[in-house]
């Protein structure tokens, strides 16, 4: 990292209560559950990850969590205020980077500020913000110009520029290469670490969720129910090669149901 | 970050010109052959006698023929020289894409020449020699010149309503669900119908023929680019209007910084479509009803039986159409700079 940068306008990270969610696809006969009660609780600064097996319903959760679906049943809380629509004190990060191809990489990071009116006032935040993420050399490249790495670190970029006190992370790191894949993870500490947010991640990478998180939600097939919980009583900086990872993987993957391979 | 940094590619730095140089000095060989095709063009149209058909012999045939005499020298010095000049080196590079056009033309030119003035193959009133449409633009300039602003006014009138009109609606129903419900079942069944068929019933109901024809070069604009605009604006990522959202955007904002420049490529193809379609409706609306533009002109020139106007006209019209669309794309090119591969024109 480059030096230490002090976060002046980092707030407290958010804590979120998860109250007996259910919620369904569809309508009528044809409703197709995906949550079924699912409790939860985020202190706040906290790092959770949500694991479980692809298409249980976990990005649903996420997309109820942002306020950009509201559950059929049960409530969603921040800091004891319902959750009823998006707000930016919640950004999420998605597993596409989803940049705007005919913005430059700094107006696609300026893109929250400039949403609520702040831009005029506030631009040295996206500046800030880049160079957090290593980019500051490119902020007047498209988005078509850079890697799926370079893309996604804009990605978070342009949620950190919102000081938000809940990231949510849906699977924000699926589609890249090995290699950069485990840089990132690093770098996710080491944002969520300076910037003091609540972090909800998704995921269906073990070791990733094992890697970065505090604690790991184990999820069950559709609908998606929570079958376990791993504290993960590791300190930050991480280890890959940490004996109790190696264990508390293997208990990830029996409540899975996938330890035969062990 | 650093750590990071290294396995990233930079694909910023794959995009270097590689370009190989010529020799500065050498002679460019089909530059020479052109100089030739010019010249014999320019000899042919000189000193071969013209078939006299008529009263009259074709006026400037001698002129044409220095002309491009001329011509054919300078391409020669440019061919032989050109690389010892700073100056002509740049032009010539330029010229070398254009090199197998360049023998090209004057071998049509020479043809037509022959056929015509020289032999009489074509007959006239019918068929005219390249001279006789130097002629014309030099006998009746004002009155092209005239009827080309005139076009040009009608046209651009017409585009800029139809192209908001068409913008606007295509924008509301693509984004509002109620305005699509009652204005999409109309698109579907007015907007296939040719403009030109309103054109009897539209000269009967607005005050003037040139109202009436701004009004359908309009609609003829106005139906390409509100359907493209439309399914630009429903065709959008919905994730890019998730972002926005958890980031506190307006509805407002929305449209106007994430549906609209998505779909601003669409609109692009919509206002292609739409100036094709308006080409047409233009000249027919000047042939029936405006006393005006490149289509009167051609009616005009019809009607006392004078083709060689006609060719001259129609040869503005199509460096008119042909320069409206390049202005178009030129236009596009910079909005959309940030797309990738685009169609060319």
């Amino acid at each position: 990292m480059v030096a230490v940068v002090q976060d002046t306008h980092a707030s407290a990270g958010a804590r979120i209560d998860i109250q007996s969610v259910s919620h369904a696809f569809g309508d009528g006969d044809a409703q197709l559950p995906v949550l079924d009660s699912v409790n939860l609780q985020v202190t706040p600064g906290e790092f959770v990850a949500l694991l479980g097996p692809s298409g249980c319903g976990k990005s649903t959760l996420l997309r109820l969590v942002a306020g950009l679906e509201t559950p059929l049943s049960g409530q969603i809380r921040q800091d004891d205020v319902p959750i009823d629509r998006p707000d930016p004190s919640r950004i999420v990060v998605f597993q596409d980077p989803t940049l705007y191809p005919w913005r430059r990489v700094r107006d696609n990071v300026a893109l929250g500020l400039q949403a609520r009116g702040l831009l005029r006032r506030e631009g040295h935040r996206v500046d800030a913000a880049l160079r957090r993420v290593g980019l500051e050399g490119f902020a007047q490249a498209f988005p078509h110009q850079l890697s799926g790495g370079m893309a996604q670190r804009v990605a978070l970029a342009r949620a950190l520029v919102n000081d938000p006190r809940l990231l949510v992370l849906d699977e924000p790191l699926g589609k890249l290469d090995s290699l950069t894949r485990l840089a990132m993870q690093s770098d996710l500490v080491d944002l969520w670490q300076r910037a003091g947010f609540s972090a909800l991640l998704v995921t269906h990478d073990v070791e990733e969720a094992l890697f970065l998180a505090q604690r790991v939600i184990v999820f069950s097939q559709r609908p998606a129910r929570i079958t376990a919980e791993i504290k993960v009583d590791l300190p930050y900086p991480r280890h890959r090669g940490d004996p109790r990872l190696t264990e508390l993987r293997h208990e990830a993957l029996r409540h899975l149901g996938l330890d035969a391979s062990w | 970050m650093t750590t990071s940094q290294q396995t990233i590619d930079t694909p910023l730095l794959r995009d270097a010109p590689s370009e190989v140089r010529r020799v500065p000095g050498s002679a460019w060989p089909i530059g020479i052959v052109a100089a030739m095709a010019w010249a014999a063009f320019g000899a042919i149209t000189w000193r071969w006698p013209n078939k006299v058909a008529g009263f009259t012999d074709w006026a400037y045939t001698e002129e044409l023929g220095i002309a491009v005499l001329v011509v054919a020298g300078a391409l020669l010095a440019v061919a032989l020289f050109g690389g010892y000049v700073p100056a002509l080196q740049r032009f010539r590079e330029s010229l070398r894409k254009a090199g197998p056009w360049l023998i090209a033309l004057p071998v049509i030119l020479a043809a037509w020449e022959i056929l015509t003035a020289k032999t009489a193959s074509l007959p006239t009133p019918f068929f005219a020699p390249p001279q006789a449409l130097i002629e014309v633009y030099v006998d009746d300039w004002r009155r092209l010149g005239d009827s080309v602003l005139n076009t040009v006014k009608l046209l651009g009138l017409g585009v800029a309503y139809g192209g908001v009109v068409g913008f606007l609606i295509g924008v509301s129903i693509g984004w509002s669900r109620r305005i699509g419900y009652w204005v999409h079942p109309v698109l579907r069944v007015l907007g296939p119908l040719p403009s030109t068929a309103l054109l009897p019933l539209t000269f009967y109901f607005f005050p003037s023929s040139y109202s009436a024809a701004v009004f359908l070069i309009a609609l003829a604009t106005a139906f390409p680019v509100a359907v493209l605009t439309w399914s630009g604006v429903a065709g959008v990522n919905k994730s890019y209007y998730d972002v926005a959202r958890t980031m506190g955007a307006s509805e407002w904002f929305l449209v106007l910084r994430v549906a609209i420049p998505a779909a601003l490529p669409q609109v692009f193809v919509g206002l292609f479509m739409g100036l094709g379609a308006s080409f047409s409706v233009l000249v027919t609306a000047e042939m029936m009803g405006v006393k005006s533009g490149l289509g009167w002109y051609l009616t005009w020139a019809q009607g006392w039986a004078s083709y060689v106007n006609m060719y001259a006209a129609l040869i503005v019209m199509a460096l008119l159409f042909s320069g409206v669309i390049t202005l178009l794309f030129t236009v596009r090119d910079r909005a959309l700079s940030w797309q990738k591969g685009t169609v060319k024109w």
